[in-house]
Parts: structure tokens; sequence; C-alpha cells
């Protein structure tokens, strides 16, 4: 019987996710009505519950455990709160935003529970705290103005935090990465990526000259060399990449950027070199198996999981994703893959590529130019940590020791990556406040044709026309 | 009129925003661009990448498979069940050996551990790829999947034939084709039941020591002196330095002596005035103990090395390396020695067949291997194995000299049992004194045979204890011959 409800489960859940990621495209349509969008998003909402409920009824019945019914029941109403604050309070936000968050850290809750069930009780609990502190953060981004004003105080705190871990942070797995404060660990970097991004977007605001140029990226650098020095490999990269990428954007200049990825290319050369961490991290990359009993052994068991669950999986509780060292952060991606299985895997990270894409939209969809870098640079650290999180746990590339947002066990990850969304949200929110602004400056350019444009703002992305939806 | 105007507004707001917008949708698109890839690899990895990965004797989560899968079976080529899991009416599973011994070390056990194909093929066996919807289906009604089937390259007539030959000896023989590297027969002796092998665990593990322990795969894992059947690196090494190696003569008198070290040819024989090619063929130890002291030392242990001594050698079952310790500093004794065969050489029999398997494929070493293919219970293929080149060890002129060489031993020299058969063979013999009683030896043969129609066949022989290569590992090898070409 429970062998049978776990194969029928495994299924199901797949059906169910491909469902939604289905969904999370479709709204995306040139010609919906915003009836149909609703009625989307509603489904969303349905597919989302009923794969959170498939997993507790397959995670119960191979344990057997009644404190995982009343988990099971806290998480939906936890779950029930965040949709209706947002649909009350926040009408205007982002539905999919919102629905993609729910689902993710859905994702990871049932992963954890199945990896261990202290751990995902803890989890709840810092998304409990993450949540009610970052319901705010939309009303607040929508309304305070003083936000473009700080760049100083940005590149300070940034800088002197950052250090402060350099200094002063406790070594784990080779790199110096937290401090404990209180008895609790805090990853200051998870956070100063986001006051980092809002530093850089501030300066450009000001200014592209040359030598606004030249002060950001020696502000920049210094970040990115604080975070090698601290051998924090990974969170280094995001910061860079965010950097060249807001760069680009904020200058209209493609030479930055090239040359920029070149002197990249030239110091991962280097580092690659100079650092045996980092010489270690590509030897496991390269030939895993052949070093299987050093630094090959995590990806090599990553692979194990990957390839042993195939594309339908193991079934929850039917795998062994507890071998792969550090699971419930770094390699969550591999445990979901051996036991929800491949296709539910990729619809992950199309949730993910969806996400995104919405941060991105907004970032087009708004005018004012530092609002644009925010949601730009944002967007750009969400996505790049996809990647990375990802590709080193599929070995696509070598592993950098990233989580997978909302989805990854760590409590400074997520409640940063709610701010990120929260932020995100408050976007969507001023969106609709320019919209209605009467427009002060008459226009400078002539019409060619009149009366063709359509109502709504559209931006092309990658083939499909996206709209102003809600 | 109020209407086109705002419409104006809208529409210069749009194209400005797009000019804007060009370095994000470049930006958007990069990314895309990049999970695109990323989502490829993985499905990519999936397809072609995972077997790699599940099939690793590391992978731990084998054995979670057998839950739900009936363990497949292991197939000779020619068709004869090696090994099968019976399924009693209560579930209980056996796993049968219906030819026993005979298969041991090839097939191996899976208990205790687990060895041989049983090991190497295990995830292969605990998988089904029988049709998807039957799958469903007995996953519903809580049903075992029935697990791929593993079709190796052995052949069962000559396993027999090989099995047979030996006797009650302890020793090993192998077979394999050159041209592919397809492990044909696999036999090493003493062996075990494997049906009844978890019961007799703790008296094999009690009774024997660790290297004359049944459990030894004396093929891969067996470390002997090579004895003369390592003249043929001498004769190599040689050649190499000696373009006019034709022109080498030696007038044995039955023995050598060079300061305090005395060598004697087998049985004292004489055999007088002799080039290199008679040297080999009669296996004359007096001249190649005085062949060994003209050779540089250097280039004779790099000769060696690019030959695979001292290190791991292509094998898909667990091997021992081969060591070759001459150099420079070595002194004459030992010198003329090694270039006879004792000494501290030691090589394992597949080393042995693997070095006369590319001579007999003109210089080209194939990948041994001993898995043709899986198929699912229906008999549809799962995943074929190609035959795949290890590398140049020779150049195809040097194996073609080793060639005529190793036919001379068999039309005039130690290997004349072979002569005048069906099949043109070729090989060495050897008589490795392993212990400091005079006369005791292991028995060798390594050669290969072909004919038009069946092409070719290498196989090396053994026998512990045996005596003299040409009289004792000549006969063996002809049985395991005439099985191959005569059947």
């Amino acid at each position: 019987m429970v062998h049978l409800v776990t194969e029928l489960s495994k299924y199901l859940m797949i059906i169910l996710f491909a469902l939604y990621t289905y969904q999370c495209f479709a709204v995306l349509k040139r010609n919906i009505t915003p009836e149909k969008q609703r009625r989307k998003f509603h489904q969303q909402i349905f597919y989302m519950y009923a794969i959170h409920l498939n997993a507790y009824v397959v995670l119960y019945l191979s344990t057997k455990s009644k404190e995982l019914i009343v988990f099971y029941l806290m998480q939906v109403v936890y779950f029930t709160i965040v949709q209706l604050c947002y649909s009350i309070f926040y009408d205007r936000a982002s539905r999919l935003v919102v629905n993609n968050m729910c689902m993710l850290m859905m994702i990871g809750l049932i992963v954890l529970t199945r990896l261990s069930v202290d751990f995902a009780v803890k989890q709840f609990q810092i998304a409990i705290i993450s949540m009610a502190v970052t319901m705010l953060i939309p009303f607040l981004i929508s309304r305070l103005k003083f936000f473009r004003n700080l760049s100083m105080v940005y590149a300070l705190l940034g800088i002197t935090l950052l250090g402060a871990v350099a200094a002063l942070g406790v070594v784990s797995h080779g790199a110096k990465l937290s401090f404990t404060v209180a008895g609790i660990t805090i990853q200051p970097s998870e956070f100063i990526k986001i006051i980092f991004v809002f530093f850089v977007a501030a300066m450009y605001h000001e200014s592209t000259e040359f030598i606004q140029v030249v002060k950001t990226t020696a502000v920049a650098a210094l970040h990115v060399i604080i975070l090698a020095i601290s051998k924090d490999l990974g969170a280094a990269l995001i910061f860079f990449i965010a950097y060249m990428v807001m760069l680009y954007v904020a200058t209209h200049n493609i030479g930055y950027f090239l040359s920029g990825l070149l002197c990249g290319c030239l110091a991962s050369v280097a580092g690659y070199f100079m650092f045996s961490h980092v010489r270690v991290r590509v030897l496991a990359w390269q030939d895993p198996l052949a070093r299987f009993e050093n630094e090959g052994n995590q990806i090599s068991n990553s692979l194990f999981a990957i390839g042993t669950g195939g594309w339908f999986g193991m079934g929850l509780n039917q795998g062994m994703p507890n071998k792969i060292p550090e699971v419930k952060q770094d390699f969550i991606f591999s445990a979901i893959s051996e036991e929800l299985g491949g296709i539910f895997a990729l619809c992950l990270i199309l949730v993910c590529v969806s996400c995104f894409l919405m941060f991105l939209n907004i970032a087009m969809q708004m005018k004012d130019s530092f609002y644009k870098l925010v949601a730009l640079g944002l967007g750009t650290i969400y996505g790049f940590q996809i990647f990375l999180s990802v590709g080193g746990d599929i070995k696509f590339i070598p592993s950098t020791g990233v989580t997978l947002p909302l989805v990854s066990y760590g409590g400074s990850s997520l409640l940063s990556t709610l701010i990120i969304f929260a932020i995100i949200q408050g976007l969507y929110l001023l969106r609709e406040r320019e919209e209605n602004e009467p427009v002060k400056k008459k226009p400078k350019k002539k019409k060619k044709k009149g009366g063709r444009v359509s109502h709504e703002e559209t931006v092309k992305i990658h083939g499909t026309k996206v709209q102003n939806f809600d | 009129m109020k209407k086109q105007s705002k419409s104006t507004e809208r529409k210069s707001k749009t194209s400005t925003n797009k000019n804007k917008n060009r370095e994000f949708v470049t930006i958007t698109y990069m990314f895309v661009g990049m999970f695109i890839l990323m989502m490829g690899y993985f499905a990519y990895f999936q397809v072609f990448k995972s077997e790699d990965f599940i099939n690793s004797p590391y992978n731990t989560r084998q054995d979670k498979f057998g839950e739900h899968v009936i363990r497949g079976s292991i197939l000779s080529a020619d068709g004869k069940t090696l090994a099968e899991t019976i399924v009693d009416d209560d579930g209980s599973e056996t796993r049968y050996y219906p030819y026993g011994n005979m298969f041991a070390h090839a097939v191996g056990y899976d208990c205790n551990g687990k060895s041989g194909i049983e090991s190497m093929a295990n995830f292969n066996l605990l998988r089904s790829h029988a049709f998807f919807l039957e799958q469903i289906v007995n996953g519903l009604k809580d049903e075992k999947n029935p697990g791929d089937n593993v079709i190796t390259t052995l052949n069962y007539s000559l396993q027999e034939a090989a099995y047979n030959a030996l006797g009650d000896d302890n020793g090993a023989i192998v077979a394999l084709d050159p041209t592919t590297g397809k492990i044909l027969a696999w036999v090493s002796k003493p062996d075990f039941n494997p049906n009844t092998i978890a019961a007799d665990w703790n008296d094999i593990v009690s009774q024997t020591d660790g290297e004359n322990s049944v459990l030894v795969n004396r093929v891969s894992q067996g470390l002997y002196p090579p004895g003369s059947t390592f003249k043929i690196l001498t004769t190599l090494e040689y050649i190499r330095e000696n373009p006019n190696y034709a022109d080498y003569t030696y007038d044995c008198k039955g023995s050598i002596t060079e300061g305090e070290t005395e060598i004697h040819c087998y049985d004292n024989s004489v055999h007088g005035t002799e080039d290199l090619k008679k040297s080999f063929a009669k296996s004359c130890n007096s001249s190649y103990a005085n062949i060994g002291l003209m050779l540089d030392k250097t280039s004779f242990a790099k000769l060696c090395d690019t030959l695979l001594f001292n290190k791991a050698i292509p094998s898909v079952y667990p091997s021992q390396k081969s060591s070759f310790v001459l150099n420079e500093n070595s002194d004459t004794s030992a010198t003329m020695q090694t270039a006879i065969g004792q000494g501290q050489t030691l090589v394992t029999p597949l080393h042995m067949a693997l070095i006369t398997s590319a001579i007999a494929n003109d210089g080209v070493l194939m990948k041994p291997y001993v898995i043709d293919h899986t198929e699912n219970y229906k008999g549809i293929s799962v995943k074929e194995y190609q035959p795949s080149t290890y590398g140049t060890l020779l150049d195809s002129k040097e194996a073609k000299t080793m060639q005529e060489f190793m036919s001379y031993v068999v039309s005039d020299g130690t290997g004349s049992k072979l002569n005048g058969q069906s099949y043109q063979a070729a090989g060495k013999t050897g008589s490795a004194e392993y212990s400091n009683v005079k006369g005791e030896s292991h028995a060798w043969f390594t050669g290969y045979a072909s004919t038009k129609e069946k092409g070719s066949i290498v196989v090396t022989v053994i026998v512990e204890g045996g005596g003299a290569g040409s009289s004792v590992a000549v006969p063996i090898a002809k049985q395991v011959f005439d099985a191959y070409f005569n059947n």
C-alpha cells in the first residue's frame, strides 16, 4: 500500500508540477485577458497545495509520524496567510512572483522534511520570522524615496561587514563565511549583496561619467577581493557578475562588459594557479570518480543521486540523498532530482527562470533608472545564484558551494532571498504608481504613426511579449 | 483630439523605453541562454552520462534497487545462462549458477561483497528496462520488475575446454580476441562454488591466507615471475637498440658466467651457435643473459613502462600492477637474471596476455572487456559495449618482427607441440623458477593462433609448479586453441 501510494504520487507530483510550470509561462502570453490570468494563478495555487499535500501524505505513510501532520497543517496555514496578505494588502504585486515564492519554499520544506525533520522545523521557524519581517518591505519601497541617496552608506556598510567577516569570521569548509551573534549564525555576504546592488544603482543613478565609473568600480573590486580572500568563491563570483551586468546596462558600453569579463577570466586562471581551494574544485569537476576518495566525493555522490533517480525519481524516502555531503544546503537540487525525478528538477529550474524573467520584466518596465538598476541587479544575483548552484550540482560547472535560494536550508539565505522578492514586489507596486502619475515633460520625439500602439506597455523577452499583468 | 495626444505620449514613452531597454534584453537573452545550456546538459547527463556514474562501484544506492527489481541473468556469448535468480513461490530469491565452479572467477558471486561480473554489472542487473507501462503496473501491484540481462563476451565451450585443460592444477588461463579485446575465457584455480559460497564463507576466509586464497582471481591478481616469456621484452629492447639485430650471434655452451653469476640453460641444454631468432625459439638463457648485459638499463626500464609494467593495466577485473625494478644501478647478477625473466620481475597472466595481444594486433592494444551488451528481459538491447583502443604499444614493424619470432618458436622451438595444426600458432614458453629448490617452476605459455575464417585468439596459460612450459603449458594452450578452431 505504502509503495503503491509512493509510486503513484511520484508521477502525480511530476504531472502537477509540470502543469504549474506550464502556467508560469502561459500567463505571459500576449493576448491574455486579466480574467484568464487570474484563473491561471488560481490554478497554480491549486497545483501548489496539491503537490504539498501529496508529498506530506507520502512522507507520513513512510514514517508514520503524527508530528508530520501537525507540521503539515502549520505550513498550510502559513502559506495561506502569505497568499492572503499579498492579495489583501498588495493586490498590485505580481501574483506570479508570490506563487513562485511559495512554491519554491514548499519544495524546500518538503525535501528538508525528508532529509531531516529537525532542520525542516528550524527552516520553517525562520520562514515565519522572515516573512513577518519582509512583509513591510514592499510598502516601504513604494513609499520611501531616500534609498537612492545613500550610496556612501551602502559602500561603508558593505566593506565594513565583509571586512569584519574576513577578519573574525568562523572558518567552515575552508571558507570564512559567517559569524555567530547570540547563538544565531549569520552569513553577512547574503545581505551585503543586496546592499551592494543598491550601492551600484545609487552610484550610476547619480551619473555614468567616467570618473563615477572608476569610483564605483574601485569599491566593487574591493568587495570582490575581500570575498576572494575569505575564500567565499561563490559570493565573489555573484558580486562580480552582478557588477559587470549593472555597469554594462548603466553605461550602455559593451566594451566595459567584455573587458570586465576578460579580466574575470584572467583572475580565475590566476586563482587556479595561486589557490589550492580553487584547484581542488576544478579537479573534482574534471573527473570526480577518479578522485572519489578525496575532493571528488561530493560531486560524485551528487551525480550518483541524480543518475540513479533518473527522469522519474526514486520516490520520496526511497533514495539515499543523505549520502551527499552538504545535501541540505549546496546540493539540495541533487536530492530533489534523486527522489522527485529529473523532470521535476527541470521544472524547478524553469520556475526559477520564471522568477528571473519577472525580475527583469519589472526592471524593463520601470522608468526610474535607480529602480531599473536595482531590479536588474537583484535579478542578476538571483539568476546567477541559481546557475551556480544547479550548475555545480550537476557538474555543468565546478562547484562553488552556493545555496539554491528559497529551497536550500539556511536562515541567512532564506531571509535575504525573501528580502529580494519583497523589494521586487515593492517595485511592482511602484510601477503602478508611475503609470498613474501625470507625465510632466512633453515628449521630444514626434510620433510617426498615431493611434496604433497598444494601450499596454510591452516588452519582448525571449520571443514572447510580456505584458504588464495585474 | 485629447485622446490622440495621450496616445502620442504613450507611443514615445514606449519607444524610449525600448531604446533604454536594449541592454536589458541582451542580459535577459544571455541568462536565458545560460539556463537553456544548463538544462540541456542536465538532459544530456541523464541520457548519456548517467550510466557511468550509477554503475560505479562507489555508488551505494545500487542495492536499493534490489527492493523493486529481480536481479537479471548473466549469459555467455553463445547463450548459456551462467547466473540467474530463481524466485520461490513464497517470493524468496536464490542466485543460481548452473555451471558451479567453472565460471567462479569470471562471473563471481553476489554476496559477501560481490566479485566478478556480478560486481561490475551489479547495477545493470538491478535495473529494469521493461516497457514502462508494465513497470508502472508492477509498481502498483507491488510486484518486482524483471531486471536486465547481461550478455558477456565469454565463450562457453572455450571456458569449458580451458577449465578442463587446467585440471586439478592451480594456475590461470585467459583467452581474448586481440582485434577487439573481448575476453573469451577466464579461468583461475583454485576456485570455489558460487552456489554455496555464502555458507562456505567462514571456512574460506579462515582456512587460507591472503595470497593462496581461492578468492584470488589469479588471471589479473596473481603476480608471478615471468620466466622465459619475458624474453619477448628483452628481444624488443635489443631490436630497438640494435637495428642490425639480425647479425647477432652467440655460441651457447649450456651456461654463462659473468663475475660470480652463473646462468644455466634449461636442463643444461647446449644450443651451440645461434642468432637472435634461434636464441628466442630455443629460449636460450645463456644467450639472453649475454644480451641483457649489452642493454641500456634505463632504456629497458622505459620500454617496460610503455608495455604497462609498474602501472595499472586496462582490466575490467580488479588487477595487480606488474613490477619491473631494473635500473642503471642494478648489478650484473640482477641484470642477467632480469633478462631471462627471473630476478625481481613479476607479472600477472592478464598483463602477459595483453602484451601478446598487442603483438598479434600489429602493435595496437584493445581494451579488454567482458560485457558485450545488456538487454531487457524480453531481449531488447539496452546498452551495447563497443571495442575500444587502449593505445599503440609497439610500432607495427616491431610487432611484425615479434610475430615472426613467435611463429618460429612453434615451427622450430619450444612450442613445437602447436606445429602443424589447422591454425597458425605462435607464442613463447616459459618455466619460471619461483623457489630456491632447483627444478620447481611455473609452466608458462603466452601466444596466439589464427585462421582466415575464425580470426585470431590470444591464449595465456600459467600452471603453478607445473614444470616446463613446453611440455605442460603448451598442451593446455593447444586444447584451448583446438576448442576454438576445431568446433
